[in-house]
């Protein structure tokens, strides 16, 4: 498809220009891991729980082995050395060492091919389960099915996680596709993840396992009852992002936001670690089919919507290549974007829509996720509401993947029961009442429409190569994403990194790589 | 018309003066039906409306039922005798700004921001502080004369006040954006202790602003101003630089 006659050959040299600069990064990630990877590790083999006070197993024994110098050797390694000399599973030998019974680093060592051996047969098993989910997620889709695209994607944030079960299944009765359990303000720049159900959050509730269970077996319920599988999405982001990643696969959440560069601008964490996260975690849910969400309309919410709306594009084509080094296929990525425009602009929708259009023309397999307005909201519910109606008109005549659903209060307070269902019916009779709308129209030869995307395109490709060129960690160190810079050294969770050593294994990798 | 108002007694105004007319929407946690519209009424009642009218009700798909209704309103307020606390002082434009700098305080003034606490929302901090500022009024980064440096989001409390020290900040420009729970006061109150521990508090211009900030609220929480919506960077900079005057922190 090409609406908006797009040169596809710019194109081709932006992705040319992505994978070369996603490829640079990839020599860095290849050499490091941190220690969240590493818990991740530890999860998967089954590590879970608490110690006496409350920090859960993976940090204690992570934090043991990197204390003693033993992180580069990657906890795989000492975990399967404990399982040959103990002859126990992870999660008793966990135990034991959280109770100082056990130490990983003082014990006989092993010859580095059985414990390879050990560990392998061990991840196969979780890998098994993780698999099972998927083919769980696919059997639900095909006998109780689910609802058309755009899906409409909600968001509860109660900050306890019983009261967001009421909110959600509310919104799947009124016709809400994908629940999104905001997280507790904060929660991303904890380097743990709690555990078990949570009842006090600010802004959100925490990301737990046990959480996720309880949303999961809630939206299961629901999903049965209404006849659609209502997905699941949270927040793999932030200091644990491979963490939630895994928690994720074992709870069969559907839809994952995760993107390094969002953490690194946004929440100032570190680019080296976020980065080394965010292959791990993107590896865990390609294969996992969870479909990714990825930050770039936030760009807008800080920079101006249409002057740098190619710095949008530009990062939609580097987050591609960072998912397709991590086996994530492109049905899985949900390139981020939104309708951030000033609304006083003269013509605005038709840039608005000319940007959707370019977006869809551009990754035409990506279930794109489309943001609503949100920065020029007022606390004028009435022309909120009417806002989103002209977001939701754009998003159904381009065919958005996930479509955000608006509040008309955005700006006001967490949304009340009946603004979702306002919000929902506002959503649906739109995309009801312009359903082929299009597919029936096409755009003026050289109109506004199509030139504006033809401009955003050629400075986006302008963009790449200058990053090409820089670097990506340069680039962003001047302030070319979102008008914010961090650099290599600054920004949370430096101190998590390390250089792995040259016997460094992680069985996951190996074994999940490339989706199925 | 307007001299058929009488400001002593005011009521809202629907398309008649004086007819009390209002709308009201909410939500009850009981199923819709009858029943239900009938709790609406009599709760409307006991608000003091008159003739409440339910127009629209619906089950929001938990049992849970939604209104849109009308009502008269019995109750007035006297106009008269309102006194709002504000911001008082003459706005200035980025230059008059400027020009007042120059002027009056010869050097550069250094205005330190940030989201603090775990407010992770920067979109009003942003406006304020950023070179490109919010709906064509200029950030702070922008003014001549004006050093803004903008922390970001989630900045402990500590942190801000170890940077204002480390800059020699004239001023801090505290955003809240989240307001669950109160988890603003507790944090802003936090602040102007920390400030006040430090001996810091006298010596510098203390602000803070978000879409649930007023003057009133700001000034109890111990702040020198409050700003709510509609607040530009040339709002903060005027109070900033008067305010440097007035109270000889040159």
């Amino acid at each position: 498809m090409n609406k908006l006659n797009l040169d596809f050959n710019l194109v081709t040299e932006a992705r040319q220009s992505a994978k070369v600069i996603a490829d640079d990064i990839q020599g860095m990630i290849d050499l490091h891991t941190t220690v969240s990877v590493e818990r991740t590790v530890l999860r998967l083999l089954g590590v879970d729980g608490i110690d006496d006070i409350e920090r859960p197993l993976p940090n204690v024994i992570v934090d043991a082995v990197k204390e003693a110098g033993g992180l580069p050797m990657g906890l795989a390694y000492w975990m399967g050395n404990a399982m040959i000399h103990t002859n126990q599973t992870p999660q008793e030998i966990a135990e034991a060492v959280s109770k100082g019974d056990l130490d990983l680093m003082t014990i006989p060592q092993a010859d580095l091919e059985s414990i390879k051996a050990v560990v392998t047969k061990k991840a196969q098993e979780t890998v098994a389960v993780i698999a099972q989910n998927r083919k769980d997620r696919d059997n639900f889709l095909e006998t109780i099915g689910e609802g058309p695209k755009p899906y409409l994607y909600l968001i509860v944030a109660t900050g306890n996680i019983y009261e967001d079960v009421l909110q959600a299944q509310a919104a799947a009765k009124q016709g809400a596709d994908i629940i999104a359990v905001i997280r507790t303000t904060g929660q991303s720049l904890l380097d743990y993840v709690p555990f078990g159900p949570t009842t006090e959050g600010f802004g959100g509730t925490y990301a737990t396992q046990e959480n996720f269970r309880i949303m999961r077996k809630a939206l299961d319920e629901v999903g049965e009852e209404v006849g659609r599988y209502i997905r699941l999405c949270n927040y793999c982001s932030g200091l644990c992002m491979p963490e939630i990643a895994a928690m994720g696969a074992f709870e069969r959440l559907d839809v994952m936001l995760n993107d390094a560069l969002y953490g690194i601008l946004f929440r100032d964490i570190n680019m080296q670690r976020t980065l080394v996260d965010q292959y791990f975690s993107r590896i865990i849910n390609g294969f996992a089919g969870v479909i990714i969400n990825t930050g770039e309309d936030n760009y807008l919410t800080t920079a101006d919507a249409v002057e740098e709306a190619h710095t949008v594009l530009t990062s939609q084509f580097i987050n591609e290549q960072f998912a397709l080094n991590a086996g994530l296929p492109e049905e899985q990525m949900g390139l981020g974007h939104c309708f951030e425009m000033n609304p006083n602009i003269e013509n605005g929708f038709l840039m608005e829509l000319s940007q959707a259009q370019m977006a869809r023309d551009i990754f035409p397999n990506a279930p794109l996720k489309y943001m609503p307005p949100t920065k020029y909201k007022t606390g004028n519910i009435y022309k909120g509401h009417v806002q989103d109606t002209l977001f939701n008109a754009v998003s159904i005549m381009t065919n958005q993947g996930l479509h955000l659903l608006g509040m008309l209060t955005e700006a006001i307070h967490t949304p009340f029961l009946q603004d979702r269902a306002l919000s929902i019916e506002n959503a649906k009779y739109v995309f009801n009442n312009m359903k082929d709308m299009g597919e029936e129209i096409e755009f003026k030869k050289d109109g506004m429409i199509q030139k504006r995307a033809q401009t955003v395109l050629t400075e986006s490709v302008k963009m790449l190569k200058d990053i090409e060129e820089e670097g990506l960690t340069n680039s962003i160190s001047q302030g070319k994403f979102a008008e914010v810079k961090r650099t290599m050294t600054s920004g949370k969770g430096l101190d998590g990194v390390v250089k792995k050593d040259a016997q460094y294994f992680n069985p996951f990798i190996e074994l999940m790589l490339g989706g199925q | 018309m307007s001299n058929q108002i009488d400001l002593t007694k005011v009521k809202p105004y629907g398309d008649t003066l004086n007819d009390g007319r209002m709308q009201f929407s909410f939500t009850l946690p009981v199923p819709a039906g009858d029943e239900a519209d009938e709790a609406a009424k009599q709760l409307l009642t006991k608000m003091g409306i008159e003739e409440p009218a339910i127009v629209f009700s619906e089950d929001l798909g938990v049992g849970y039922t939604f209104f849109t209704a009308y009502g008269k309103c019995q109750h007035t307020v006297d106009y008269s005798t309102i006194d709002v606390p504000k911001v008082d002082i003459d706005i200035m434009d980025k230059y008059g700004v400027e020009d007042f700098i120059k002027e009056h305080i010869k050097r550069d003034v250094v205005i330190v921001g940030a989201c603090s606490g775990t407010d992770a929302h920067t979109v009003g901090i942003d406006a304020i502080m950023n070179m490109k500022g919010f709906d064509g009024h200029y950030g702070l980064e922008r003014y001549k004369g004006v050093e803004a440096v903008n922390l970001g989001s989630q900045v402990p409390n500590e942190e801000l006040i170890a940077k204002a020290i480390e800059l020699n900040a004239d001023a801090i420009v505290v955003s809240q954006i989240v307001t669950q729970k109160d988890v603003h006061i507790m944090n802003l109150t936090n602040l102007v202790e920390l400030l006040e521990a430090e001996g810091l508090r006298e010596k510098l211009v203390v602000i803070c602003g978000g879409p649930r900030i007023s003057h009133e609220l700001a000034k109890e929480l111990g702040y020198d101003a409050g700003f709510g919506p509609k607040t530009y960077a040339e709002h903060v900079a005027s109070f900033v630089v008067n305010q440097m005057v007035d109270r000889s922190l040159i």
